[in-house]
């Protein structure tokens, strides 16, 4: 184990998986030269060179596609966006190419394909750079959807991404590139797509949530516990595959849950999550589910306003009290 | 598809010498457009029976686009276009009855009956589709040349895309990252002058031959009608890309002799009837290089007739593959989502049954 950021983690998950598999490359904006926009891929340049961490021009829908013709070919393309925000510009290429190629060639081409980069709410960025964008893409079948919490996470996830045959989302998040945790040195530390992570243990609660919430949550949680509430704390950490029997699992044991997600309530994850629950485990529950999100609006760029708009620890706080009667 | 080597060394009489091109390619070229018509022919009437079923856009008129290009081509060259491919990827070595089998949504098509039409792949014979959205395919080329050049190949990649493609992002953006990389690849426009019911001079104020100027792509111009030019140019410019050129762009002037696709008129308010007529009359590339092979008396009405006779004959028997090929069986509805499916989670969520 050693101690490191989100960010080094995530460096060197790209390093042993290039050095594993010369069929890896990175291709973004600023990737190469300027070492990444976030300093994700510090370094890379002078270990591998410009033909495997190559600078692309600004140009999302163009390098997105050029990305998934090279899976298309049996290259591992790892196609970075400066943030999702810009990936909404090649979502043709993603959602039209990327998740259907596979299935209307009935099988005939893999697309091996990781897109990543922050997604979410940084500080201050007003709404055209803060928006949660995980859900436009679990929303379609045909590509697989993680979003890591934690320097481990963000490694072993970022791993088994890249290994993976199917077109992955993989979304990082702004606010923790900085963030420390113990992450295993091991070179085949890869954490499976489709395993959830209780992140904390309780019995009178759930709080479900995916990404950077996790803190949130386990903030919530905190304060839950001065009061003498216990609350569990299940991260899914991906979010196609998903780790239904993790969810079922904490409902059976809690039988109340506050779904926590970043992004906006309207077909969120949280709204899919909640049917799941209800049809599956329907005579768990002893209170209707309830969702924390951002409000449903564009995120303000006001600081006091941006605050009011953000899932809160407080917001999660009063969700888990409502949904235990207190 | 017949290696270029062995179509030397047979004679050359006057009429095919400007185009360097023996007889006996020249009618291998007439068999392939007849073959080429016929199918589509044979598809049109399966789509007025109602065998064939949402869009279907025919390739009737454009035959020396298709010939021409793909003659010059390896089998390890890449070949992809937008959804007016079936003779395409024929031309590239898909059999017909793979792509009838596919027009029917059978299990016996190219794609198993899971792309129809507009979605025919053959990754055996690296025909990589059959796209439906204007333009996309275009980064998708762009991705297999930067996997050629990546592993030090050379082979090439083939693009075609219709004339209203060059309006889309995708396309400029494409051609901007291939020419700083140098890829080797070619953006082949199939003009045929409209796009869907829009004339291609209603969109742009500038000509087709200055769109990847602006990308230093060099822009070729050829007459797509005559198979022989069309031929006599994508050799020369395919060598040119294999040994290291880097991109090129073509604006291969065609026309389509009929509606935008099975459900559009084939002229009216956006292109009159007189038009068409006196293009089928004075442009068909198979009547084009008819008459260059009797005048040169290397063909007679005789042998044409044969050579029509074994076109139709392979585009019935696609139609006969088609039919009693079954449909695909409800076990393969779920079949090839996804390449991996994990061992941990959830991937459908549909909650039907799926055994």
């Amino acid at each position: 184990m050693a101690v490191m950021t989100y960010r080094e983690a995530l460096n060197q998950a790209l390093r042993e998986e290039m050095r594993r598999d010369p069929d890896v490359f990175l291709m973004g904006e600023e990737v190469a030269e300027y070492d990444g926009a976030y300093k994700v891929s510090k370094g890379l340049l002078g270990e591998f060179g410009p033909q495997r961490v190559v600078d692309s021009p600004i140009s999302e829908l163009g390098f997105a596609g050029l990305g998934v013709g090279a899976a298309m070919v049996g290259l591992r393309p790892v196609i970075e966006f400066m943030t999702f925000n810009f990936a909404h510009l090649a979502l043709d290429q993603i959602l039209n190419n990327a998740t259907k190629l596979h299935y209307m060639s009935d099988g005939q081409f893999d697309i091996p394909i990781v897109f990543r980069g922050p997604t979410g709410a940084a500080l201050q960025l007003a709404a055209q750079h803060s928006q949660a964008c995980e859900t436009y893409y679990s929303h379609a079948p045909g590509c697989k959807v993680v979003t890591p919490g934690t320097p481990a996470d963000a490694k072993g996830l970022l791993k088994a991404a890249i290994r993976d045959d199917d077109p992955v989302i993989f979304m990082e998040g702004e606010l923790l590139y900085n963030m420390k945790g113990e992450v295993p040195d091991d070179e085949d530390f890869v954490i499976p797509l489709g395993v959830a992570d209780l992140k904390r243990e309780g019995s009178d609660v759930s709080i479900i949530t995916h990404g950077k919430m996790i803190h949130v949550a386990l903030a919530a949680a905190s304060k839950l516990q001065k009061d003498g509430v216990e609350a569990d704390v299940l991260d899914l950490r991906t979010i196609r595959p998903l780790d239904m029997d993790a969810i079922l699992a904490t409902v059976a044991k809690t039988n109340r849950v506050v779904y926590l997600e970043e992004g906006w309530p309207y077909a969120g994850t949280g709204a899919q999550i909640v049917s799941m629950i209800q049809e599956e485990a329907f005579d768990h529950l002893d209170a209707p589910i309830l969702r924390v999100t951002q409000a449903d609006i564009p995120m303000p760029y006001a600081k006091n306003l941006e605050m009011l708009a953000k899932p809160s620890a407080e917001l999660v706080v009063e969700a888990c009290n409502k949904v235990l009667y207190r | 598809m017949t290696d270029t080597k062995t179509r030397k060394g047979t004679g050359k009489p006057e009429v095919l010498k400007p185009y360097g091109v023996s007889a006996e390619l020249a009618l291998e070229l007439m068999q392939e457009m007849l073959l080429y018509r016929r199918f589509e022919e044979k598809a049109e009437e399966a789509y007025a029976i109602g065998k064939i079923g949402g869009f279907c856009h025919l390739h009737i008129g454009q035959e020396g686009a298709c010939a021409g290009t793909l003659k010059a081509l390896r089998e390890d060259d890449y070949v992809i276009s937008a959804y007016r491919e079936h003779t395409l990827a024929i031309a590239k070595g898909v059999t017909p009855n793979a792509v009838m089998a596919e027009l029917y949504g059978r299990i016996g098509g190219a794609s198993g009956g899971k792309g129809g039409s507009m979605h025919i792949f053959g990754t055996h014979v690296r025909f990589m589709g059959g796209h439906g959205i204007v333009g996309a395919q275009v980064p998708l080329a762009t991705g297999f040349a930067w996997k050629i050049k990546y592993r030090a190949e050379d082979s090439v990649a083939v693009c075609f895309m219709g004339d209203a493609a060059v309006n889309q992002g995708a396309f400029h953006e494409s051609l901007n990252m291939a020419s700083v990389w140098e890829l080797p690849v070619i953006f082949v426009v199939e003009n045929n002058q409209y796009g869907m019911g829009t004339a291609f001079d209603r969109v742009s104020t500038t000509d087709m031959q200055q769109k990847s100027a602006a990308h230093g792509v060099p822009a070729t111009s050829v007459d797509g009608q005559d198979v022989l030019a069309t031929y006599a140019l994508f050799r020369e410019l395919v060598q040119e890309v294999r040994d290291g050129a880097g991109p090129k762009f073509v604006n291969l002037e065609t026309y389509r002799f009929r509606g935008h696709s099975m459900s559009d008129p084939v002229s009216g308010t956006y292109r009159p009837t007189e038009e068409v007529e006196r293009r089928k009359k004075e442009d068909d590339p198979i009547v084009v290089l008819r008459d260059k092979l009797f005048a040169g008396g290397l063909l007679d009405q005789a042998g044409l007739q044969e050579m029509d006779a074994t076109a139709r004959k392979i585009a019935s028997e696609a139609a006969d593959f088609a039919e009693n090929s079954p449909v695909p069986g409800p076990e393969n509805l779920y079949r090839n989502v996804w390449a991996e499916v994990n061992p941990h989670g959830r991937l459908f969520f549909d909650g039907r049954r799926r055994d």
